[in-house]
């Protein structure tokens, strides 16, 4: 895994009327879990667009180590997403699925990678021809992770994952962030969840009105009631 | 924040003068018309030509402007082309509804039908058809409206010489291309001066509406600072 | 275009048309409203007795048939993307977008063309023409002008996938734009079914324009489809 370094300067996003990002300015590191807080409407989703590269900024700058990232098919390859619906095919299995995804990165010694990434999120077992479609929510969780870490990227982008888990569902993703963050992989998860956010999180962020109204890194970690404080403090109306 | 006065364009000289240029522009024309001599078979209502002509003519001319905004605000980002985009495809429904009109009204003189599924005809109609689907989309269109409006301004435009030449396969009666040449003296004079009449209006009225977004589009800008300056003292 | 662009068509195009293979939904559903149509315009415009009538009626009601419910396979090839997301996950991987744009113009013209073969039958049946005297050409018509109209659909339907409208919008912006496409087909379409006539000259004038107009649009489609996604 490489040690590149996401930094976003001075990023604004306007979508007609609405100023979603004024004026952002991160960085975010490798084997970092960052978590992206704050009120709804607050730009959090806005963020991870603009990081997944599917929305061009208004204004700003995004770079991934040294080089901007662009747009094109290397940038992207680089970026995995897991977004509040699984982004895969009801119709296709799991395998088809994967398969489908891994021709589309062109990766090599598919059917390997796939088998090994099915044990990983414990989807192995699942009757091999049966459709996504018939998988429960925390099925098809596991399903995206799968698909998002298939190809190895370097970052990976989480935009409110937990929201329709169920409590095992949700410690589950706490599990496999820890995990990803262990493998020096970045990771940056955008949250209402602020335990999960305190349980796996390294850098904290709380956007308020499309403002960065904390940034904070803390190598130990974040203690629950920490993050509840901070949280509070950063959106409160002064 | 710097105090700064905003000036329409409606204020600016320059564009009263144009506005009063039009003006003259159509007195002249208009008594040119007059003046002109009557088509021997169809009398006064040859005249509708001065009119309906300059019609068709700003209607292709809609066209193209709008095709071309939308190349400079799908590739280049150019919120000015979609704001002249929009101003195009606009006054191409208005003057478009001036060809629908004025056609037929002639044609029921000279042909003795109001309609005939032919080339120019078909053409106009589905190009009229079109920029109305673009005021359309860029109402309804949701999210993606500009953009989903550029692309189909693109394949409008693209699209016209296309219905031209499918229906001309047909045998056509409508006047040929040529018959501005034909014209006699008295009538060419008449004739381009409408033209050049006709054209200062709707660069007046596109200057205009187009004024109208660039204002709206400020506005909102002002709305941002103003919000954020209110953020600031907080 | 490389072999790897057209790897990445092909992949999409089996993907759209594997998941169609499941569901058959778009056969089922496109292909039951278009027999619907064509019988409402069997009944609308009856005239028993004037056997002459036929192939130019049978070819325009094929073509109207075609147009109106063919919405319904860009919708399906479209908009089935949004239900999961998966359009997100397609345009994150490194295919280019004018791949995605080709895929799914293969995908929804094959699945028009397997309901068309089925109207054609049809409007044989129902207005009395023979319809597949000159089987290669009518082929080709069929392909050429499906073709011409998904080019135009597949740009319009990805523009509407945030759209409310979409349904409402779908049809009305996208009718006058494939107006000649609608008008070269069913004119070749009409001289092909014609029993009495030899003269395929007009057959092969339309043809051929046809061809142009699917390149134009084509073209047009493969340069618009990724600012027109992916903007803002």
């Amino acid at each position: 895994m490489s040690l590149r370094h996401l930094r976003v300067a001075n990023l604004s996003k306007t979508y007609g009327r609405q100023r979603a990002l004024v004026d952002v300015s991160l960085a975010f590191a490798p084997g970092e879990v960052t978590a992206v807080v704050g009120p709804n409407g607050a730009g959090k989703t806005t963020l991870l667009a603009l990081l997944s590269t599917l929305v061009r900024p208004t204004s700003g700058a995004i770079s991934l180590g040294n080089d901007p990232l662009s747009g094109g098919p290397a940038a992207r390859a680089t970026i995995g997403y897991v977004g509040h619906e699984p982004g895969v095919y009801p119709e296709l299995s799991a395998w088809q699925n994967l398969r489908l995804f891994a021709s589309l990165y062109a990766l090599t010694g598919a059917e390997d990678r796939i088998e090994a990434m099915l044990k990983r999120v414990d989807l192995a077992d699942v009757r091999s021809d049966l459709p996504a479609r018939a998988y429960s929510r925390g099925m098809l969780q596991r399903l995206a992770l799968a698909r998002a870490l298939l190809h190895g990227p370097e970052i990976l982008l989480f935009d409110e994952p937990s929201s329709a888990l169920d409590p095992m569902g949700a410690r589950w993703l706490v599990d496999e962030l820890l995990r990803e963050r262990q493998a020096g992989r970045l990771v940056v998860l955008v949250t209402h969840d602020l335990d999960a956010a305190a349980q796996v999180a390294s850098h904290l962020v709380v956007i308020r009105r499309g403002r960065v109204a904390l940034d904070r890194t803390q190598p130990e970690g974040f203690a629950g009631a920490e993050v509840r404080a901070l949280y509070q403090e950063a959106v409160r109306d002064s | 924040m710097p105090a700064q006065t905003f000036q329409t364009s409606h204020s600016s000289p320059r564009f009263l003068a144009a506005c009063v240029i039009t003006f003259l522009l159509f007195l002249i024309a208009c008594n040119a018309i007059a003046e002109a001599p009557r088509e021997i078979t169809m009398g006064l209502v040859q005249k509708i030509f001065y009119f309906h002509v300059p019609c068709a003519w700003l209607l292709m001319l809609s066209t193209l402007v709008c095709a071309g905004g939308s190349v400079a605000y799908l590739f280049g980002g150019s919120e000015r082309g979609d704001r002249v985009a929009l101003s195009a495809a606009e006054l191409g429904v208005l003057f478009g509804m001036c060809v629908l009109v004025s056609g037929p009204l002639w044609a029921k003189a000279a042909w003795g039908v109001y309609w005939q599924w032919e080339a120019r005809l078909t053409s106009s109609l589905l190009l009229w058809l079109m920029l109305l689907a673009y005021v359309l989309a860029r109402r309804y269109g949701g999210p993606s409206a500009r953009r989903l409006a550029a692309a189909l301004a693109l394949f409008a435009a693209i699209d016209i010489p296309l219905v031209y030449f499918s229906v001309r396969f047909f045998r056509s009666i409508h006047p040929s291309n040529t018959v501005v040449s034909t014209l006699g003296p008295g009538m060419r004079g008449a004739f381009w001066l409408s033209l050049l009449a006709f054209t200062a209006l709707w660069a007046v009225l596109l200057t205009a509406r187009l004024a109208v977004e660039s204002a709206q589009a400020r506005l909102v800008d002002l709305e941002i600072e103003l919000d954020q300056a209110e953020e600031k003292r907080t | 275009m490389t072999a790897s662009w057209w790897r990445y068509t092909f992949l999409i195009a089996f993907k759209d048309l594997r998941i169609e293979g499941r569901s058959r939904e778009v056969l089922y559903t496109m292909g039951f409203s278009a027999a619907l149509v064509v019988l409402v315009f069997s009944f609308a415009l009856a005239n028993a007795t004037d056997a002459a009538q036929g192939p130019v009626t049978a070819a325009g009601v094929l073509w109207a048939a075609t147009l109106f419910t063919g919405t319904v396979a860009l919708a399906r090839v479209l908009d089935r993307e949004r239900e999961n997301e998966s359009i997100r996950s397609l345009l994150l991987s490194p295919a280019p977008r004018s791949a995605i744009y080709a895929g799914k113009l293969i995908a929804t013209s094959l699945l028009m063309i397997a309901v068309e073969v089925l109207l054609t039958v049809l409007v044989g049946v129902l207005f009395s023409t023979g319809v597949f005297t000159h089987l290669g050409w009518l082929a080709l018509v069929l392909v050429l002008g499906t073709l011409g109209f998904s080019a135009t659909g597949v740009v319009f339907s990805a523009a509407l996938l945030r759209s409310r409208s979409r349904e409402a919008l779908l049809g009305a912006l996208l009718f006058p734009i494939v107006i000649p496409v609608l008008l070269a087909a069913s004119r070749a379409t009409a001289c092909l079914f014609d029993p009495l006539s030899p003269d395929l000259e007009p057959v092969s004038f339309w043809t051929r324009f046809l061809f142009a107009t699917d390149v134009i649009y084509i073209l047009l489609g493969l340069w618009v489809f990724e600012p027109v996604v992916i903007g803002e």
